[in-house]
């Protein structure tokens, strides 16, 4: 049996009614409470993510940028002090075998990867370093990584911290003092709300959770799990790696198109994309709203008529706008907003319209 | 309802036996376990069912789950306030939270089902 890993947080989530399950080799909670009052309190006032299963990949060296922009399709080299940006790691053929932010700070530059992928991303990092000087250190293990997101975060980091956080653009960090210990903060999430992400060194992690928690309980702060990480993202049209993405879809395709950057000289995956781009007809990642509170999941069957024109990739029952929603991949013909379509739901065929994509967006002051 | 009077299936139905009329539900556990309830399926009367016949679905945001007859039986009322409102059933699922009431045709399967302390043993053993 393998040994799962376990997070520096690990023992106050299973002491809190988290419910652990088995995620990308990591022993992660789905849920402490409920999905749907996670979600809210996330929209509404902030939730705490333990995502210290997330890769954590430094790179230095003096051809850190250079190879860094050889693996990723968007832009490594014009990133300013501070910025965070978003990428895939395609293979030459195009297919994606990672969605990742790449982070600039001072003294090195940090690749956060998805966790079901890191072992896959360091033999590919291996596999094509041959002609780059550059070191690749994994932190993931070493150092914990937590996301505070909701209208709440800035009000309660800003205290913990020597820097200040207001002026922080979004996907911006840069190394403070966190509860007087080294960390990394950016302006970043996976849920479509404001928010921050903090990485310290791993002793450090429980203290910050447990600091956060308390400063925001009467402010309707919640512990969050996996489970509404999912439905948060998915109501963001954020894409997932393993649903939205895998090894047999292009970033095209996946709609990705501003994070490949085909001006680029070289990049992995960049001519088989260029010709992926002058490929007509497509399919299309689209947001469908389902009649009815039925939910679509990964692999559903997307009809116009009898006539299959695509399939589900996500889906699940929305909290904010209370509906049944999916991410799809349908034909051109049928991706445009306000077709109608059917999905096959465990047999059954279930009405739904194409909608534009995010499902939610917060308001920005 | 008293629940060492019940009989549950390990998929986390229980059932009242009285005669042979039975009312059909998911347990306590079952319903905390999904939490987040958005929908529920359940059969039109008449409908025959065999003993480990899927019956209706419920799904929560989580995931959708297949309801599985205990026993077989004919379905004489099922509980249409449920689709409704979802609360009867995870705040109350072994009496306003009732699914089916069935007119049991043969009693065979009730014999391999579980008693009140060995499902509360299943229970804990599925829970880690």
């Amino acid at each position: 049996m393998n040994t799962l890993l376990r997070t520096a947080c690990h023992p106050w989530h299973t002491a809190h009614g988290g419910r652990m399950v088995d995620f990308a080799g990591w022993e992660m909670p789905v849920q402490y409470s409920s999905i749907v009052a996670e979600h809210r309190a996330v929209r509404q006032a902030a939730g705490l993510f333990d995502i210290a299963h997330m890769g954590r990949l430094k790179f230095n060296g003096p051809d850190a940028v250079r190879f860094l922009d050889h693996l990723l399709t968007n832009e490594v080299a014009s990133l300013k002090m501070g910025q965070v940006r978003y990428a895939l790691v395609c293979q030459e053929n195009g297919g994606v075998l990672d969605d990742v932010l790449v982070y600039r700070f001072p003294e090195t530059h940090l690749l956060v990867v998805n966790a079901s992928n890191r072992l896959k991303i360091l033999d590919w990092i291996a596999q094509n370093q041959a002609s780059f000087d550059c070191q690749v250190q994994d932190c993931t293990e070493s150092h914990f990584m937590l996301a505070l997101q909701g209208p709440l975060s800035l009000s309660l980091l800003q205290p913990l911290t020597d820097i200040p956080l207001e002026p922080m653009g979004y996907y911006f960090g840069a190394p403070a003092s966190v509860l007087g210990q080294p960390a990394l903060v950016s302006r970043t999430g996976y849920t479509g709300e404001d928010g921050y992400e903090v990485i310290v060194e791993a002793d450090q992690g429980l203290k910050l959770w447990e600091t956060l928690l308390a400063a925001g309980a009467s402010a309707g702060v919640l512990p969050a799990g996996l489970g509404c990480r999912d439905t948060l993202r998915l109501e963001a049209a954020m894409p997932l790696y393993g649903h939205e993405l895998n090894e047999n879809v292009d970033p095209l395709t996946a709609g990705l198109g501003f994070a490949v950057k085909l001006k680029k000289p070289d990049f992995i995956g960049r001519a088989a994309l260029e010709a992926i781009k002058a490929t007509p007809n497509r399919p299309v990642r689209v947001g469908l709203e389902l009649t009815g509170k039925r939910i679509a999941r990964e692999g559903s069957l997307v009809f116009a008529g009898d006539q299959q024109v695509g399939n589900v990739t996500s889906g699940t029952f929305s909290p904010t706008l209370e509906k049944s929603i999916s991410m799809a991949y349908v034909n051109p013909v049928q991706s445009s907003v306000g077709s109608t379509v059917d999905v096959d739901i465990r047999g059954q065929r279930v009405a739904a319209t194409v909608v534009k994509l995010p499902f939610y967006q917060r308001a920005v002051k | 309802m008293d629940l060492k009077s019940l009989k549950y299936a390990r998929t986390h139905e229980w059932i009242l036996v009285e005669g042979d009329s039975a009312t059909v539900g998911i347990s306590d556990f079952a319903v905390k376990s999904l939490t987040d309830l958005v929908f529920v399926q359940l059969p039109a009367a008449g409908r025959k069912l065999k003993a480990k016949e899927t019956f209706g679905v419920v799904e929560s945001v989580k995931a959708a789950s297949d309801l599985y007859s205990p026993v077989a039986g004919d379905v004489v009322a099922s509980n249409a306030k449920l689709e409704g409102d979802l609360g009867l059933l995870s705040d109350d699922p072994y009496e306003k939270g009732w699914m089916i009431k069935l007119k049991i045709t043969d009693p065979a399967a009730l014999a391999n089902l579980m008693d009140h302390v060995a499902y509360e043993a299943f229970c804990a053993s599925e829970a880690h």
